[in-house]
């Protein structure tokens, strides 16, 4: 397993061609092109600040005003989690050709995955970055450091994950179903369109059992709400988990990757 | 070059999983409830895809994999190529390989030609600035100069087999796995392919080749392994090996069409109904010839005064066979038996080709050889000193009938025979022939 992990870094050339041949098939024949990549989390900053500012004011406490700008902190992470994670889990059948017809690293797959999507999210932050100039105080320079931290953890604990899903949709295809009303379930349990200051004591401590609310937190914490970053320590323990993750879902990945060639 | 081997197969057994079998489990639910998530292969739940087979290429030489479909050839390609690994045995490699087992798997369609070289040739383990220095060589190889920039999904299929292919083999390995990949494109790229192996060759690099084209293992592999169903049965000189294939599938062939003569006679014995007066398949009156009878659909009519007991065809080793060679001899043996005297009768034959044309039709009575006395049991033989027709499956109607052509017994295309030639030429008579040149026309000596 270490010496397929240490080969990894040897496909980075094909990892980084194979994520821009992924971006760039995606908006192949749209007028707009990549800037569908800013459009989109754009239209949907809008569609929220309509929704909670004109049609449904004052459901939500003061102190996340502007709301719609408080969501957009956790919608935009959110997004490259769950379509990650579900686009990871069909990754290995979808490119069946490559792994049954050639000699082929399938872990670059779901890592691909994990990545391209991670380029969609860098570019809506051109977005949330201009709304937060406009609404807020600027960034500190701390919380300028921590951020990429943010990004990092979410990234490995991503990837460990989308791992260990691609590599058991090919022998469950049930997972795919059942992950996307998972995910749907996940959303709602981690405080992104809430505070976590609303929720009660006993969901409290489930939700920090949650690792995907630390990385909310943490974004909301560094982007949208004044002051240091407190949560730094819930962040690193939940890096040291992410790791873990990371390892768990190579190894099983790399138990299973024998089996793909015959049962993709 | 050390005379070591390039590519080292030993013991290699290989099961697939068989998927029909109503125990096994395809979902999560079934799985947790059976508890067992690895699922272990119980002998009657696999396919056994490769027993026990070894075989070593040594390097630089070209070696060829024959063998009926399913026999395992593109699983033992598989894992020479580390695509798939065998449940028993190891496989050596040495060098990099490049395996043509489906080409251009890779492709995306929304992208340009141009970008999906760069991204396969990465796949197949080039660097970026490897797939730069070959680019030209491979679009002008893949004849792709004016479409390398249009996306690959408007692409002909041959375009995107030849783009493909171009990749493929401009990885420059030092062991290429090619499997049937050859009948792509055109006959002018199909002769670049070849041109392209034959350059390997020259440079010593190792060819593996997969494929149904016997001719092209005779001519350009140094060895070849003949698999039938998943054990190694001949491996050695390519003649050989191709010779031996070739009598084992003659005599698979034979025993399907003994087989099916043997279940349409039955079927037309049933048909007919109990031997004796005219049954209810004779033709109605006046289609009674057997001219008008090459028109009827397969079956046996006929008053049997006359029976025709058996039909065999022998070949000039004097063995009943079912299987020809263009130009060999072939007796066409008719038994045949009369209760009581006749005094008139005549024998014909008639052979059709599988689009039912008409090769050749006779009988006895054509032939002026008149009938006098015949009871008992006896035997008529239809001598040809060679078997002047082209490659293909015939039918063989038989008949016993009176002269004026009244029935006595008369099998419409019941028996069925097959003739093979080494030439492929066509048409449906092969008639004695040799070329002649005047000395100005020179021919190179042909291959012994």
């Amino acid at each position: 397993m270490l010496h397929n992990l240490a080969r990894l870094a040897r496909y980075r050339g094909l990892i980084q061609s194979l994520v821009a041949r992924e971006l760039k098939a995606r908006y192949r024949g749209s007028v707009l092109g990549f800037f569908w990549s800013f459009i989109n989390p754009l239209l949907l900053l809008l569609i929220y600040t309509f929704v909670f500012t004109v049609v449904l004011p004052g459901i939500h406490p003061k102190e996340i005003e502007p709301y719609a700008l408080f969501m957009f902190c956790g919608i935009l992470p959110w997004t490259w989690f769950s379509s990650s994670l579900l686009e990871a889990s069909n990754v290995l059948i979808a490119g069946g050709n490559l792994i049954k017809k050639v000699l082929f690293p399938a872990e670059v797959l779901p890592i691909v995955t994990v990545l391209s999507n991670m380029v969609h999210f860098l570019l809506g932050l051109p977005i949330l970055a201009a709304f937060l100039v406009y609404y807020r105080a600027p960034l500190q320079w701390s919380e300028l450091v921590w951020f990429p931290v943010v990004v990092l953890v979410q990234l490995v604990l991503t990837t460990g994950l989308a791992l260990v899903l691609s590599a058991l949709t090919v022998h469950f295809r049930d997972i795919k179903d059942i992950l996307a009303n998972v995910v749907t379930f996940w959303f709602f349990a981690t405080p992104i369109i809430y505070p976590m200051t609303l929720a009660p004591g006993i969901g409290r401590a489930l939700l920090n059992l949650n690792p995907v609310t630390h990385l909310a937190i943490s974004y909301q914490e560094i982007l949208f709400y004044q002051g240091s970053f407190g949560h730094w320590k819930w962040l690193l323990a939940l890096g040291v988990v992410s790791v873990g993750v990371f390892l768990a879902g190579y190894f099983v990945f790399d138990r299973l990757r024998d089996s793909f060639a015959e049962e993709v | 070059m050390a005379p070591q081997s390039a590519i080292e197969v030993s013991h290699v057994t290989k099961y697939y999983r068989r998927y029909s079998q109503r125990r096994q489990f395809s979902t999560l639910k079934s799985a947790l409830l059976s508890r067992t998530v690895v699922r272990n292969l119980a002998p009657d739940q696999s396919f056994l895809a490769l027993s026990d087979v070894s075989f070593s290429v040594p390097a630089g030489a070209t070696y060829g994999v024959i063998g009926r479909n399913g026999s395992g050839k593109s699983t033992a390609l598989k894992v020479v190529a580390g695509i798939t690994k065998p449940n028993a045995g190891t496989v050596r490699v040495n060098g990099r390989v490049s395996a043509l087992i489906e080409l251009g798997a890779g492709f995306h369609p929304e992208i340009s030609g141009r970008e999906n070289v760069f991204i396969n040739g990465i796949m197949l383990g080039l660097s970026k600035r490897e797939v730069s220095k070959r680019f030209d060589e491979i679009v002008e190889f893949a004849e792709l100069r004016d479409f390398i920039d249009a996306p690959v999904k408007t692409y002909s299929s041959g375009m995107y087999m030849r783009l493909g292919f171009a990749v493929a083999i401009h990885v420059d390995p030092d062991v290429l796995l090619v499997d049937e990949v050859l009948a792509v494109g055109d006959q002018g790229f199909t002769h670049k392919c070849l041109d392209k192996f034959a350059e390997f060759r020259r440079r010593g690099k190792t060819i593996l080749l997969v494929t149904h084209s016997l001719d092209l293992v005779e001519r350009f592999c140094d060895e070849a392994l003949w698999l039938d169903a998943g054990t190694a049965r001949v491996s050695g000189d390519p003649r050989r090996v191709v010779g031996e294939y070739l009598t084992a599938v003659e005599r698979g062939e034979e025993r399907q069409l003994a087989a099916t003569n043997a279940r349409a006679l039955e079927a037309a014995g049933r048909a007919a109904g109990p031997a004796g007066g005219p049954g209810a398949d004779v033709p109605p009156p006046g289609t009674q010839g057997p001219r008008d009878g090459f028109q009827a659909p397969a079956g046996r009519w006929g008053s049997r005064e006359v029976e025709i007991t058996g039909v065999r065809l022998i070949g000039g080793d004097d063995h009943a066979s079912h299987l020809f060679h263009t130009g060999a001899p072939v007796t066409i043996r008719i038994d045949v038996r009369a209760a009581a005297p006749v005094d008139d009768f005549a024998f014909g034959i008639a052979i059709f080709n599988a689009e039912g044309v008409c090769c050749y039709g006779t009988n006895t009575a054509i032939e002026e050889l008149t009938s006098d006395r015949f009871q008992g049991a006896g035997s008529v033989s239809f001598v040809v000193e060679s078997l002047d027709l082209t490659e293909g499956t015939y039918t063989l109607d038989v008949a016993a009938h009176r002269r004026d052509g009244y029935p006595y017994d008369y099998h419409r295309q019941l028996h069925t025979f097959q003739v093979r030639s080494r030439t492929k030429d066509v048409g449906i008579y092969r008639p004695r022939h040799r070329w002649e040149f005047s000395p100005e026309i020179r021919l190179r000596p042909s291959a012994p």
